[in-house]
């Protein structure tokens, strides 16, 4: 580069000359240099300002590409890795304890029409209507010549309905893949399952979603997928739920009932091995709901939950065991059992006016299901801590198992709670609860004390629940049920070797306007098995039997629900892996003081 | 020296063109078999859903109580009853080993002497007597 000096000798020589000052054109150099450099500086910046524009011009688009391939890009399954989740099913199965299966899916077609692409419309109606009886000729001629462009016609296609449609050879008639729930087992615990619908429906796939039961309360974990297909485990046990099934109705059509529950129960976990409730529908098929009427009277009803009861005497157990718990009372004292009992303007009687009286011993009050005796023993207790007692067995309170159904059921208690309630609920009149809450309350009552919660959800380890009576008390409250059983009301309930436990109980049925019915019952026996070591709890409600092999109809729960209880126990005791044992000789644990 | 060199590195580029080209179509078969194996993972997936289903079907209570009661005369099959369950004393063990005096004719006695094969020992304390 060459550099210009700033007072070049010639200018300055000529500028002396001519009188000027030399300073100035040094100035003016300097001034020139300066803009010089200022230029170049200038260039170099807008030079470096561009590149860094044009990089981040290209950074941004790069990105924004990217995004947008992306966006568009059809998503596609890794090919090259190994698959490391399965193909998972949209809903998982639900198994049993022992893993077998109570629902599943099954891939199938459903048959829509795309009346555009027919061919010969009048044959395709009449060839449909011929292959689904429940489909109408004329409706889907007119569906099909009418403006709509896509109809659905069936939801889900046996495969062998699959390959008629197939043989018609019509270019409209479509199939989409359908994956549809299947419940193997029929009816079998259909109360429990619930039952499923088709949600969002596309052409490709349809939502499956759960309309009632577990299917429903457990419509989330059943459809996550990150689950990865793991099936819920229920505590049901499948063998022993078709046996109960079975027996069930059996007893029912025998009795002439109208409706029957059964509730088989873990006295410890409160896992529920087994639920019926009859009449039962296929879930496979669910019935629709009634709109107008009794919906107890619907197959749909599911009486060991849903139904609420008067449990009748089966509840004389509590204030048993609450006058022992607080040491009012140990089993053998005497109690004031002279019937009738008039209370302001109530009369308190015993079953068929029989007067067990003038002293009864609290054992004997129990296993002769004395009311009056019962009633004094209840007003001793006070209505305060009644309540109390009842709550903390959970009668206050709809049941926490694990159907949609069970929060809807809350026991019906009186609003006001007088003396005369808790004379009558005592024994069982003025609360209705369903047989779940009882079958809840005895494994409390027989377990050694402690709260049990009713699961239907399989247990890995048993977590003791909070106390509610002491050891003791529980096992003399044992004692009394099974001398119910030994010689009180429950004489049928002995099956050698499995030493039950019960207690009975009859209660009329209500009317629906007030007052009750005289020869309408529910009768339900409430069990415990091994009396000596408690491990099952049963409680087998009847609706309306009538045991008819006497000169007069019989309606006790003595006669009714206890033998068909003594036949499930019977059946379901070795199946349950119980051994029969001899029982203990003495009487056990009946010496709190 | 230099045109050598040139020489050598254009060859090697060729060969290293033909190398890639035979990756590139393994590559592309391999994966290609994997979706293959992946489709038929998924097929058979499917099956076995379907067998499952099948298989929880038929085994469902209600036909084998059916098929229970259809062959009652060839089977005889009942209900479990407590009177089934048996002690572990009730059941007749095998005989004792044989002294080693006897070992030499092993196959030979053995083959005529042994009991009833139903008689295996019980491992289990407690055990349903059929």
């Amino acid at each position: 580069m060459t550099r210009v000096p700033l007072r070049p000798l010639a200018r300055i020589l000529e500028a002396r000359r001519k009188g000027e000052n030399p300073d100035a054109i040094e100035r003016e150099n300097i001034r020139l240099r300066h803009e010089q450099m200022r230029d170049k500086a200038r260039q170099r910046a807008e030079g470096r300002l561009l590149v860094l524009g044009l990089f981040f011009f290209c950074a941004f688009s790069v990105v924004g590409a990217r995004m947008g391939l992306m966006a568009a890009s059809v998503p596609e399954e890794p090919r090259a890795s190994a698959s490391t989740s399965e193909i998972v099913n949209q809903r998982a199965d639900i198994v049993d304890r022992n893993g077998r299966i109570l629902a599943t899916n099954l891939q199938t077609h459903s048959l829509y029409a795309q009346p555009p692409m027919m061919v010969d419309k009048a044959r395709a109606a009449s060839e449909l209507a011929r292959i689904f009886p429940d489909l109408d000729a004329e409706e889907l001629f007119k569906q099909f010549t009418g403006k709509r462009k896509f109809i659905w016609i069936k939801k889900v296609l046996s495969p062998e309905q699959q390959q008629q449609v197939h043989d018609i050879g019509e270019p409209g008639l479509l199939f989409g893949p359908r994956e549809m729930r299947l419940y193997p087992n029929g009816s079998l615990a259909a109360h429990i399952l619930g039952g499923y619908k088709f949600g969002v429906e596309g052409v490709y796939a349809a939502e499956v979603i759960g309309t009632a039961g577990v299917e429903k309360a457990f419509d989330e974990f059943l459809r996550d997928p990150a689950n990865n297909g793991r099936p819920l485990e229920l505590s049901l046990d499948l063998t022993i739920q078709s046996a109960i099934e079975d027996i069930l109705y059996g007893g029912m059509k025998l009795l002439n009932a109208k409706g029957a529950a059964a509730v088989l129960m873990d006295a410890y976990t409160g896992e529920i091995i087994s639920m019926a409730s009859l009449p039962d529908f296929d879930p496979n098929n669910r019935p629709v709901p009634l709109l107008e009427g009794d919906p107890s009277d619907s197959p749909l009803f599911n009486r060991a939950v849903q139904g609420l009861y008067e449990l009748g005497s089966t509840f004389k157990i509590f204030a048993a065991a609450q006058a022992l718990e607080i040491g009012l009372a140990n089993p053998s004292t005497l109690v004031d059992a002279d019937a009738p009992m008039r209370w302001g303007k109530y009369t308190i009687k015993e079953f068929e006016g029989h007067n067990y009286g003038p002293l009864l011993s609290l054992t004997d009050v129990i296993v002769k299901s004395s009311n009056v005796g019962t009633a004094h023993v209840a007003l001793q207790i006070g209505e305060k801590r009644q309540q109390e007692f009842l709550k903390a067995l959970g009668f206050f309170e709809p049941t926490e198992v694990e159907l949609f159904e069970a929060p809807y059921a809350k026991p019906l208690t009186p609003k006001n709670w007088s003396e005369i309630n808790t004379i009558t609920i005592s024994y069982g009149h003025g609360l209705s609860a369903s047989p779940l809450h009882l079958a809840a309350a005895y494994a409390t009552i027989t377990n050694g004390g402690t709260k049990v919660t009713p699961t239907l959800i399989k247990q890995a380890y048993r977590i003791p629940g909070k106390r509610v009576i002491s050891e003791e008390t529980s096992a003399a409250s044992r004692a009394m049920l099974r001398a119910v059983v030994t010689r009180g009301t429950a004489s049928f309930a002995e099956v050698p070797g499995y030493g039950v436990a019960g207690k009975t109980g009859t209660a009329d049925k209500p009317k629906p306007k007030g007052g009750y019915y005289d020869d309408k019952v529910i009768t339900t026996f409430a069990s415990v098995f091994p009396a000596d070591d408690p491990k099952y709890v049963l409680v087998v409600t009847l609706d309306e039997p009538v045991e008819t092999s006497g000169s007069k109809p019989r309606r006790s729960a003595g006669w009714t629900a206890v033998p068909v209880a003594t036949e499930v126990i019977r059946r379901v005791a070795p199946l349950l892996g119980l051994r029969p044992v001899i029982e203990p000789d003495s009487a056990i644990g009946v010496t709190k003081g | 020296m230099r045109s050598l060199a040139f020489v050598l590195s254009i060859l090697a580029v060729m060969g290293l063109a033909f190398w890639a080209y035979g990756e590139n179509y393994k590559t592309q078969r391999a994966l290609s078999e994997v979706e293959s194996l992946q489709a038929q993972i998924g097929h058979l997936r499917e099956t076995r859903s379907v067998l499952r289903a099948e298989w929880a079907y038929l085994n469902r209570p209600d036909r084998l109580r059916d098929l229970v009661g259809m062959n009652f005369a060839s089977l005889g099959l009942v209900p479990l009853a407590p009177a089934q369950f048996g002690r572990v004393e009730q059941i007749s063990y095998p005989r004792p080993d044989p002294l080693p005096s006897e070992l030499q004719l092993g196959p030979i006695v053995g083959a005529v002497t042994v009991s009833a094969p139903a008689s295996a020992p019980v491992p289990a304390e407690d055990m349903l007597i059929p």
